[in-house]
Order: structure tokens, then sequence, then C-alpha cells
């Protein structure tokens, strides 16, 4: 049973490093992620909002709204916590 | 899970220490804008400090973190970021569209707004979630 | 070495091989495993093994960090930034929110460990299923 995990990871690995060998290599200034949207942040991020670090002002301007979402999701993450592990005296292991 | 504060030295140690990493991370929320850093890595480092102490102290110390003040700092957060966008919606902009606020530099006064409630929410997040993992019987 | 061995091609995909090396790390571990702690912690592997293959597609030769050289002062020069100068900021910034997701899923993941051992006393997977077919 032990050699069918092995034999799943191995092949899987193989089929990614296969699927990957099409990728411009690393440090290419003009791969696919660097060339659609990413220039023109890089580009007007100071005048636009002055502030110097671009990924702050990715981060909170113009993706502010994913940005809610990520706080909204820690915050679901502490409440869960708390739902899973506090209790109450009266109520135990049902 | 009961844990008896460390020797004398680490405790020492610790409770001198403290002061520091709090205000480097209250450093590195504020300074988001030109070094690297911003809401999230500051509000780890806040948090990491108070691990330090519960390392340190012991689990006596955190059963005196009084749990409604740590519910209501994460709210806090959240709120903050909200409501400035609330606060842009109530201008008549689009949400969270800075450009509105009355302040000079508008957009780069919103940014440091909400990285400061990203800040609070994920420092009282982090505690809370070490709180009730340590804390359970 | 063949005089038509191509280094750059090794050299330029030997860290596709490097991430995918850890993520089948993180992938036997979680499927090979049958303690509940050890597959949590190869999930743990492998999603850091995805945000570092992410973070790493950022790079660009010769290129330095995304903060604008001259800070604030360069605001009154008028000189656009030139794009081919700062490193792509876009994946870092993705993965900032997977990061902070990951810390999420793994505290309520060590929570949810914490319940399952007080009710059946075990965290191997054969053993709990065993226990909860019995309960």
């Amino acid at each position: 049973m032990k050699s069918l995990h092995v034999v799943v990871t191995v092949v899987t690995g193989l089929l990614l490093v296969l699927g990957s060998l099409d990728m411009s290599s690393p440090g290419d200034p003009n791969s696919p992620p660097a060339t659609h949207v990413s220039p023109r942040y890089v580009e007007s991020a100071l005048e636009e909002t002055a502030v110097p670090n671009m990924v702050t002002a990715v981060l909170a301007d113009y993706r502010g709204f994913d940005t809610l979402g990520e706080v909204t999701v820690i915050f679901t993450g502490a409440v869960a916590v708390l739902l899973i592990l506090r209790v109450t005296r009266d109520e135990d292991e049902t | 899970m009961n844990r008896e504060p460390a020797g004398v030295v680490v405790r020492t140690v610790c409770r001198r220490l403290t002061p520091f990493v709090q205000l480097f991370g209250l450093y590195v929320i504020m300074h988001g804008h030109s070094s690297p850093g911003g809401g999230f890595q500051g509000g780890v480092i806040l948090a990491a400090s108070a691990i330090l102490l519960v390392l340190a102290e012991g689990t006596d110390w955190i059963r005196r973190v009084s749990l409604p003040a740590l519910t209501v700092l994460t709210s806090t957060g959240v709120l903050l970021y909200a409501g400035v966008g609330g606060l842009c919606l109530a201008l008549g902009a689009n949400f969270l569209d800075y450009s509105v606020l009355p302040f000079a530099e508008p957009r780069s006064v919103g940014m440091l707004l909400i990285e400061i409630g990203v800040g609070i929410t994920v420092m009282a997040a982090l505690v809370s979630i070490f709180r009730d993992l340590v804390m359970f019987e | 070495m063949p005089s038509g061995f191509n280094f750059d091609f090794v050299v330029g995909h030997f860290n596709t091989v490097t991430y995918v090396v850890l993520m089948m790390i993180g992938f036997y571990a979680m499927t090979g495993k049958t303690n509940l702690v050890k597959k949590l912690v190869g999930m743990n592997i492998f999603q850091w093994s995805i945000i570092l293959f992410v973070v790493s597609l950022a790079a660009k030769r010769g290129a330095t960090i995304p903060i604008a050289l001259g800070g604030h002062a360069s605001l009154d020069g008028g000189t656009a930034l030139d794009a081919a100068q700062y490193v792509n900021p876009l994946p870092h910034v993705l993965m900032l929110t997977a990061i902070v997701v990951g810390v999420a899923i793994t505290g309520v993941a060590l929570a949810l460990l914490l319940r399952i051992y007080r009710r059946y006393g075990t965290l191997e997977e054969d053993e709990l299923l065993e226990r909860i077919r019995h309960s």
C-alpha cells in the first residue's frame, strides 16, 4: 500500500515538471506574469497614490477589496477556533 | 495545558525585550508606505510579542487576558476597514475610493487607516487563536 | 558534455524542479501518512512550496525591490518609473493573502485536532475510524 503512494507521488511530480518545461526562464522581463497589468502598477503607483511601496499600493489601494476579504478570513478563523474550543461547564461531550 | 514560568534569566530577558518588539511591530505597520512592511507583517510581530511573554511567564499570564477585550479588538479592525470604505461611499464616491477623503494626499492617508485596521485585527486574531489552543483543558 | 548541451535550460528550470520536489514531499505526507498531525504538516509544506514558487515567478534579472528609489522626493521630479527596473509586485501581493489564509487554516485545523483527541483518545487514522465505528 505504501508503494502505491510512492508511485503516485513520483508520477505526479514527473507530470508537473513535464508541464512546466514550456515556461519562460526565471528573470525574464517579458514573461507573461510581468507584461499585462504589472507595468501599469509599477509606473503609476507613486504618482497616483503618493506611496513609494508598490506592494502596499497594490494591496491596499488597487486591490483593496481583496484585502477586505482576507481580513474577514482571519477574523472568521479566530471565531471558528473560538466556537470549536470554548466549552462552558454545562455543555460537555454529547 | 499548564506551563510553569521559565527561569529567572529567561523571564527577565523576555520582559525587557517585549517593549522593543512591540515598538518594532508598530514601526513596521506605520512605515508600510516607504519600506517593506504593512498591516499583516506588523500585526504578526505584535502577536509574536504576546506569544513570547506566554513562553516566558507561563500560562497564568494569559489567563488574565480579558476575553471580551480581545474579541472586541478583533472586530474593531474589520470595522475600521469597512468604515473607511463606507465613509467613502457616504461622501459620494465608490466603495473604498479614497480620493474623496478630506485629507491632503487622500489615498495615502486612506491606505494608512486601513493598514492600521488590518494590523489590529491580525494581532488580536492570532493572540485569540493562541489563547484558545493553549487554554484548552 | 556534448557541445549542444543547453546549460541555460537546466539552470533556468532548476528552481521549478526544486519546488516540485518540495510539493511532492508535502503531497506524500498528506496521503501516505496515517497520523493526522503529520497530514497537517504535509498540507503546510505543500502550501508553502506553492507560495515560494509563485513568488519566484516575480523575479527579474538585475531588478531591485518594488519600492520606488528616492521615495517621496521623486514625486516632484516627474520622471516615470521604468517597469523593467523593479521586480513584479503582483505575485507578492497575491501571496500575502495566501499566507494569511494558510495561517487561519492551520489554526482551525489544530483546534479540530485537539477536539478529536479529547473525544476519541487517538490521532491515528485507522484507530480513529475503528473507534468512530464502534461508538
